[in-house]
């Protein structure tokens, strides 16, 4: 089935101006743009500070090339070091568009399965940089030692990932996130060692320092110390990764937060997108309630695992026990061409179905059976063993459950998040100097992102993209000094926190941060999770601002403001996730259209499939921020789509 | 008591800062799941600390996947604890009986000073890292990937280096705080493969030299490999041994010979 979209007639807010240059030559378009920009030359590139907060990979990617390039940079983390960051927990993949595997992959052709991936919720003219520099990622990252797998003659090696029919990812075992924030990380200390990177690591950016409507720097806050620093700089880069830790339990490290996007969005930068959340459909399920996260499953164990769950309601026999005729393989029932490699929202949505008809499987009923039993007959246990056997390995340590012997029990889980600050094709927010880079933007995989394309966007933005384009707002800035740390505008940021910091300590209530996470992560859960309606959308508004007045007003804050205290860092983060959270719900209230992984109940197919509403929804919904007593207002940037066809997707 | 639960009772290293002395406290952790993972027990033991108005247990974690190498602590004198091969994170309650009586203490090594209760400060070993864990290849001056095929063997043994999570719970299990396990780890990753040769020899030095000033010296105990979350393997010491005893009697000028 295809559609056509009409021309619409709604037009893109004056406020977001996107930059992309007025051409159709789409493929020649950044190589073009890059020559048009102006560029500072480098014996001026020391004359600029540029400050860079986080150092994953899109941090550590940028603070080294920006280091390269003769900028004073200074880089924050709120990690003991660098290699830390959540980066590092990345699993399966990147992608790139070598053709290595000479199977028919292009710059177009990964340009075409990310705009068609992101359900047509994304920008062309960024997704089509991103395809184009994929290629020297790859390159950069071999050159700095990333061990990438390799064929017998020495070559590098690929698998194919969901969404795509070509082989263009790139691994290194099952810990591609960690060998390329190595890499970066490399890249970083080489710089740091040289001087052209002044490293603050356990610093936490609490506030971003805006004058005359221009970034003027960050104000942070040291975790061991508890002292409160201004640092200023002719610009800011955000790299501070995603909001999955919103809904308390997912597969992002426990430490990932939206404070420092947060905090900048209240000081003029636009949030967009904040209902679109990719949930991954294999991850293990909630023990008990005392579950701090929960673990990623490969996507690839859908290879050759059967999902499925008991015909019968609260049936509590053992797997082994239901005969074939009592089983129902509900994915090749309901879509015997993919059966169980559907895309990860429709293996996760209908997991939700079943679980909440009653049928879930395991101690708490919350999972679906992911059974092996078929492919070990067919194939032999050795052979299942050879391909999975450390994540049978890891299943068995983390529910003592043996695999080999027992279905796998799964169910989907938070895990990555299309929604951030609002950026134009330079990344920059809608405040001047002031960047967006990696998971923190909303850059390019519209409202769903195919599986080994995040890495490659942080790493995108931080070598290939961010360093060009930062110039052209520099350039104009020759001469002009960075605002002083004794100006008013830092002086009242620097009191701002610090007051924030003391309330927290003396409200004295009952209950601890961690509680209000929790309970919030349930709504949100609940209600702004695989499944979105009207009602309870509007439900979570309320539930979320009456618990957020209790959390104010009955948070427990053990300790003091003086030495390391996790409590203390956590209260701040708990209170920026009720803010997002309550725009979440609105964003994903007024998005009465269902589009990648924002799935409104209301907008189906008859087959159940999430139905766009392109006459209407073809567009970004960038926030604005005013007070915490007024609503923020909505901003749309129109997306045109000139070089791919917008289809309805059907996986029957 | 559910038949998944068990009683526990912790005695936790607890220091106020950095210039305290430090004791140790009990605590009864009851009702503890066996699904639950340590990290997760000493979750619940802080809420109900918090609950009780006192002041939780200072510990660090950040993936709890055994990946980004940020928990730590010695559980019954073991770094990581009892499981080989395992991160404390990845550690479940499950390896614990009813009744059982456990210690849990900081990562001890002098370069690891304690920030507070459990949690240290591991900045020494970025430091090793500024030193030459890296290949000086500026952003945009990389060839082609293809260009220079790596030998499978050499790829997956620069590899098995590579592994390393920079945890430091070799140089917490080591007697002489040596740091040697993970310094071998950063050096062999880059100098095995083709893409580290220029700058081996440099390399193996500055970052011998600067583990040097900062952690004690290698005796071979091997109590390293045995607490390394990701079992490194000794013959990296080996190998950065001979490559340290090389660098210092080459001749650089003339590397490119090879
Ligand atoms: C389990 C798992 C597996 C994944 N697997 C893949 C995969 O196979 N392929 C793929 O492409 N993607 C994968 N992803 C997604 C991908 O890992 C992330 O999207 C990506 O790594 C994000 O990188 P980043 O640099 O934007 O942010 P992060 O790596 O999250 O880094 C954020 C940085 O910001 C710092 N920071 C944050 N706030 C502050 C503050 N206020 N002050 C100071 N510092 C701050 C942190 O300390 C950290 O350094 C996976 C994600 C998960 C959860
Ligand atoms: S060598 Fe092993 S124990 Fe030492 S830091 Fe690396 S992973 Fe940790
Ligand atoms: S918390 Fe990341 S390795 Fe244990």
């Amino acid at each position: 089935m295809t559609a056509t979209m009409e021309p619409s007639t709604k037009v893109t807010s004056p406020r977001l101006d996107s930059k992309v240059p007025e051409t159709d030559d789409i493929a020649n378009m950044w190589e073009n743009h890059k020559f048009s920009m102006k560029l500072v030359n480098p014996n001026n590139k020391r004359k600029f500070t540029v400050i860079v907060v986080g150092t994953g990979l899109a941090g550590s990617s940028a603070a080294a090339t920006l280091a390269e390039l003769g900028y004073n940079v200074k880089a924050f983390t709120f990690h003991d070091s660098p290699r830390r960051a959540h980066s590092i927990a990345a699993q399966g993949g990147i992608n790139a568009a070598k053709n290595y595997q000479n199977d028919g992959d292009s710059v177009h052709r990964l340009f075409y399965d990310t705009v068609k991936g992101g359900d047509y919720r994304s920008r062309e003219a960024n997704v089509h940089r991103l395809a184009e520099v994929s290629v020297n990622i790859i390159d950069q990252a071999t050159a700095q030692g990333v061990p990438f797998a390799r064929d017998y003659g020495g070559l590098l090696d690929n698998r194919s990932f969901g969404g795509a029919q070509v082989s263009r990812t790139f691994y290194a075992r099952g810990q591609t996130g960690q060998q390329l924030l190595l890499g970066a990380y490399s890249a970083l200390n080489r710089q740091i060692e040289s001087g052209g990177v002044e490293m603050h690591n356990r610093k936490e950016m609490l506030d971003l320092v805006v004058k005359d409507g221009h970034t003027a720097g960050i104000v942070t806050r040291d975790l061991l110390t508890g002292e409160v620093e201004s640092h200023s700089a002719h610009a800011v880069v955000l790299a501070t990764g995603g909001y999955g830790n919103v809904y308390y339990l997912s597969t992002n490290a426990m430490m990932c937060n939206v404070t420092a996007a947060w905090r900048a969005h209240r000081k003029g930068a636009f949030f967009a997108n904040p209902c679109y959340t990719q949930i991954h459909p294999t991850c293990i399920p909630a023990s008990d309630d005392h579950q701090s996260k929960l673990t990623l499953m490969s996507e690839s164990l859908r290879n050759d695992g059967r999902i499925w769950v008991p015909t019968e309601f609260d049936d509590s026999r053992m797997a082994k026990d239901i005969p074939e005729g009592e089983r129902d393989y509900y994915l090749e029932r309901k879509y015997p061409a993919f059966g169980n490699l559907v895309p990860r929202d429709v293996a996760s949505r209908n997991a939700k179905t079943v679980v909440d008809e009653g049928r879930g499987v395991g101690p708490l009923k919350n999972g679906v059976f992911l059974d092996f039993a078929d492919a070990i007959a067919r194939d032999g246990a050795e052979t299942i063993k050879a391909k999975y056997g450390n994540l049978f390995d890891m299943y068995q340590n983390i529910t003592g459950e043996n695999p080999y012997e027992r279905p796998m029990r799964i169910y989907p889980a938070t895990h990555y998040t299309m929604g951030g600050l609002w950026v134009d094709y330079h990344l920059m927010t809608t405040v001047p100097g002031t960047y967006a880079i990696g998971e923190a933007n909303f850059s390019d995989h519209g409202a769903n992102r195919l599986g080994a394309s995040a890495l490659m966007q942080g790493l995108a933005d931080g070598y290939f993209v961010l360093p060009y384009t930062i110039g052209d707002y520099l350039a104009d800035k020759l001469g002009d000094g960075i605002v002083p740390t004794d100006d008013p505008v830092f002086k009242e940021a620097e009191a701002q926190v610090a007051d924030q910091t003391n309330k927290w300590l003396s409200v004295n209530g009952t209950k601890s941060p961690e509680h209000y996470h929790r309970e919030l992560g349930k709504i949100v859960w609940d209600r702004i999770g695989m499944a979105r309606d009207q009602n309870g959308l509007e439900k979570a508004q309320d539930e979320i601002a009456s618990l957020e007045e209790e959390f104010k007003t009955n948070v427990r804050v053990m300790g003091d403001n003086t030495s390391m205290n996790t409590e203390l860092e956590k209260v701040g983060r708990v209170a920026d996730f009720f803010e997002l959270a309550k725009l979440k719900a609105r964003d994903a209230l007024v998005r009465n259209e269902s589009c990648g992984g924002h799935f409104r109940v209301e907008s189906q197919t008859e087959e159940g499939e999430a139905l766009r509403d392109d006459e209407n929804f073809s567009h970004s919904a960038a926030w604005e921020w005013h007070d915490e007593s007024t609503e923020q207002t909505k901003h749309e940037e129109q997306l045109e789509f000139k070089h791919v066809k917008l289809s309805q997707r059907s996986y029957k | 008591m559910s038949e998944n639960n068990i009683n526990i009772t912790l005695d936790v290293w607890r220091q106020d800062g950095p210039a305290d002395k430090g004791r140790f406290e009990t605590y009864e952790a009851k009702e503890i799941s066996t699904d639950s993972s340590f990290l997760e027990m000493l979750d619940v033991v802080n809420e109900r600390l918090i609950d009780d108005e006192k002041m939780p247990i200072t510990f660090e974690s950040d993936c709890r996947e055994g990946i980004c190498g940020t928990c730590s602590l010695m559980i019954n004198g073991q770094a990581h604890g009892p499981n080989k091969g395992q991160a404390t994170c990845q550690l479940h309650m499950r390896t614990f009986k009813n009744g059982d009586h456990i210690t849990v203490e900081p990562f001890r090594a002098k370069s690891f000073p304690i920030i507070k209760d459990l949690a240290v400060s591991r900045a020494a070993m970025d430091k090793i890292q500024h030193a030459g864990g890296y290949i000086t290849v500026s952003t945009g001056s990389a060839p082609d990937a293809n260009l220079t095929p790596v030998p499978k063997e050499a790829a997956d043994m620069a590899f098995d280096a590579a592994a390393c999570i920079g945890c430091g719970a070799c140089v917490a299990a080591c007697p002489n705080s040596a740091a040697q396990l993970f310094t071998s780890a950063k050096v062999q990753h880059l100098n095995l493969l083709p893409q580290g040769q220029s700058e081996r020899w440099m390399r193996v030095e500055q970052m011998v030299d600067t583990m040097e000033d900062y952690f004690g010296t290698c005796t071979n105990h091997g109590e390293c490999y045995e607490a390394c979350p990701k079992e490194i393997s000794l013959d990296f010491i080996a190998f950065m041994n001979r490559d340290y005893v090389k660098a210092k009697i080459k001749n650089r000028k003339l590397a490119g010979q090879n």
